[in-house]
């Protein structure tokens, strides 16, 4: 191994193809984890907002899911639903909970009472007032909770790997490389799946100021 | 249900609470490499935190340090390590050390940050009130500032234990033991009882390390402050 270059680039030129198509499998498990995960958050956090007795124990839940290893998760799973889609993105899904739930209840929590006031004074029935007026003003904060939700969920789809190969998006090439005892493949899997998780959060701090025009122009005019 | 009988089994056999993959020799490992992991972060994290919230200087490594650790997994910081630790210890660098490092970069972040928050949020007035009267720098941060944001800083390292504890499962995938070799077993052999088994003890050893913190937490908090959260 030693005399080996640390990197074999003829190793990258020749799977382009491959890893490319692990990249995309990997923003694939991605997103369906945090879209479900989000409309489930969403529920729960209306709930919450609605009922707030309720708020400490859906907390409680979702840091008790937590604190279960993803590892453990995932392996446990497959008695249970097999090598399926299932399988990987249960575990994806319940561990977006916490980070957004507790966003999506405190954005809805800052928007000022005299803000809802104004808007019921103006006459906005209450279906106007929510999609006019709330929603509008949580969006940092859920923004906030998507970022989150969705990094975190990235570097989580690498540990899906230990499913077999047809899961882990580019965690595949770390596991891989790792039993083949070589580098290329795991820093090809390592970085990318980095990469990928900065670039999506760059992308929703980009997706923030296009939704919230008032806070860039503020700043701005500051 | 099956799984829960098979689990029980497995638990229960006392041919697996002891030998080179016992009960007791895996939860040794996990537990120790994680101890050793949180103490080495707590080490550099806790003086640097406590000394950029006390100072106000270089609050952006905070940030960022806060910022880059969401976005290293510790799946693919264990497997980025192998090709670098195996340099220097074919052997150790290859079942040991990844885990290890990755384990005190996973530990590190939250230390900080709550180093950093306590101190940075304990009142100015309070502070300026102690320079008036005479204290100096090293005082108020000693005699001040830390037993005031004791809480948030044991808050951080609760954090990071949990996580830690939880994590080191995956060492298992990468030639470390602790209480993930199990499941890897379990899931290779297709042993539900040593998977499920392994499942258990892992949640078991999180959820312990929690309650152990937050007891802990709670004796911390100084007298007055508890009074006025039970008040």
């Amino acid at each position: 191994m030693n005399s080996e270059p640390l990197v074999r680039w003829d190793w990258i030129g020749a799977h382009l193809g491959p890893i490319l198509e692990r990249g995309g499998q990997h923003l694939y498990l991605a997103v369906i984890a945090v879209t479900i995960g989000f409309a489930i958050s969403f529920g729960l956090a209306a709930l919450s907002i609605r009922r707030r007795r309720l708020y400490p124990f859906v907390t409680l839940l979702a840091t008790a899911v937590y604190t279960i290893p993803s590892f453990a998760m995932f392996a446990a799973l497959v008695v249970v639903s097999g090598l399926s889609i299932f399988t990987a993105e249960i575990p994806l899904v319940v561990y977006t909970f916490i980070l957004f739930v507790p966003n999506i209840v405190a954005g809805f929590d800052a928007v000022p009472q005299d803000v809802l006031d104004a808007a019921d004074g103006m006459g906005y029935t209450s279906a106007q007032r929510w999609w006019q007026v709330e929603l509008p003003l949580s969006v940092p904060l859920v923004v906030a909770g998507l970022r989150l939700a969705t990094v975190s969920t990235i570097g989580l789809v690498t540990v899906s790997a230990i499913l077999g190969d047809r899961f882990g998006g580019l965690g595949y090439y770390i596991l891989d490389g790792y039993h083949r005892h070589f580098p290329t493949e795991i820093l090809v899997g390592g970085l990318l799946s980095i990469g990928l998780a900065v670039l999506a959060d760059l992308g929703f701090v980009l997706l923030r100021r296009l939704l919230t025009p008032w806070a860039t122009a503020r700043a701005a005019a500051r | 249900m099956d799984i829960l009988a098979v689990t029980a089994q497995w638990l229960a056999d006392p041919a697996h609470w002891q030998g080179p993959n016992g009960i007791p020799l895996r939860l040794g490992e996990h537990v120790a490499l994680s101890v050793v992991s949180l103490v080495l972060a707590a080490l550099v994290a806790m003086p640097l935190g406590l000394w950029i919230g006390h100072t106000g200087r270089f609050s952006w490594l905070v940030v960022s340090s806060a910022n880059a650790w969401r976005a290293l997994p510790s799946f693919a910081v264990i497997g980025l390590l192998v090709p670098f630790t195996t340099l220097l210890d074919p052997n150790l660098g290859f079942i040991l050390y990844p885990t290890l490092v990755a384990m005190i970069v996973l530990a590190g972040p939250p230390i900080l940050v709550n180093s950093y928050e306590g101190v940075a949020g304990v009142d100015r007035d309070l502070v300026e009130a102690a320079r008036g009267m005479g204290m100096s720098e090293r005082q108020i941060l000693f005699a001040l500032e830390m037993p005031v944001a004791l809480p948030v800083l044991a808050a951080g390292i609760r954090s990071a234990a949990v996580q830690v504890i939880a994590t080191a499962t995956l060492g298992a995938t990468f030639g470390f033991g602790g209480l993930g070799r199990y499941i890897v077993l379990g899931d290779a052999n297709r042993d539900n009882g040593q998977l499920f088994g392994g499942v258990v003890l892992v949640a078991a050893l999180a959820l312990t390390t929690l309650a152990f913190f937050v007891l802990i937490e709670r004796r911390l908090a100084s007298p007055g402050l508890a009074a006025r959260t039970a008040g």
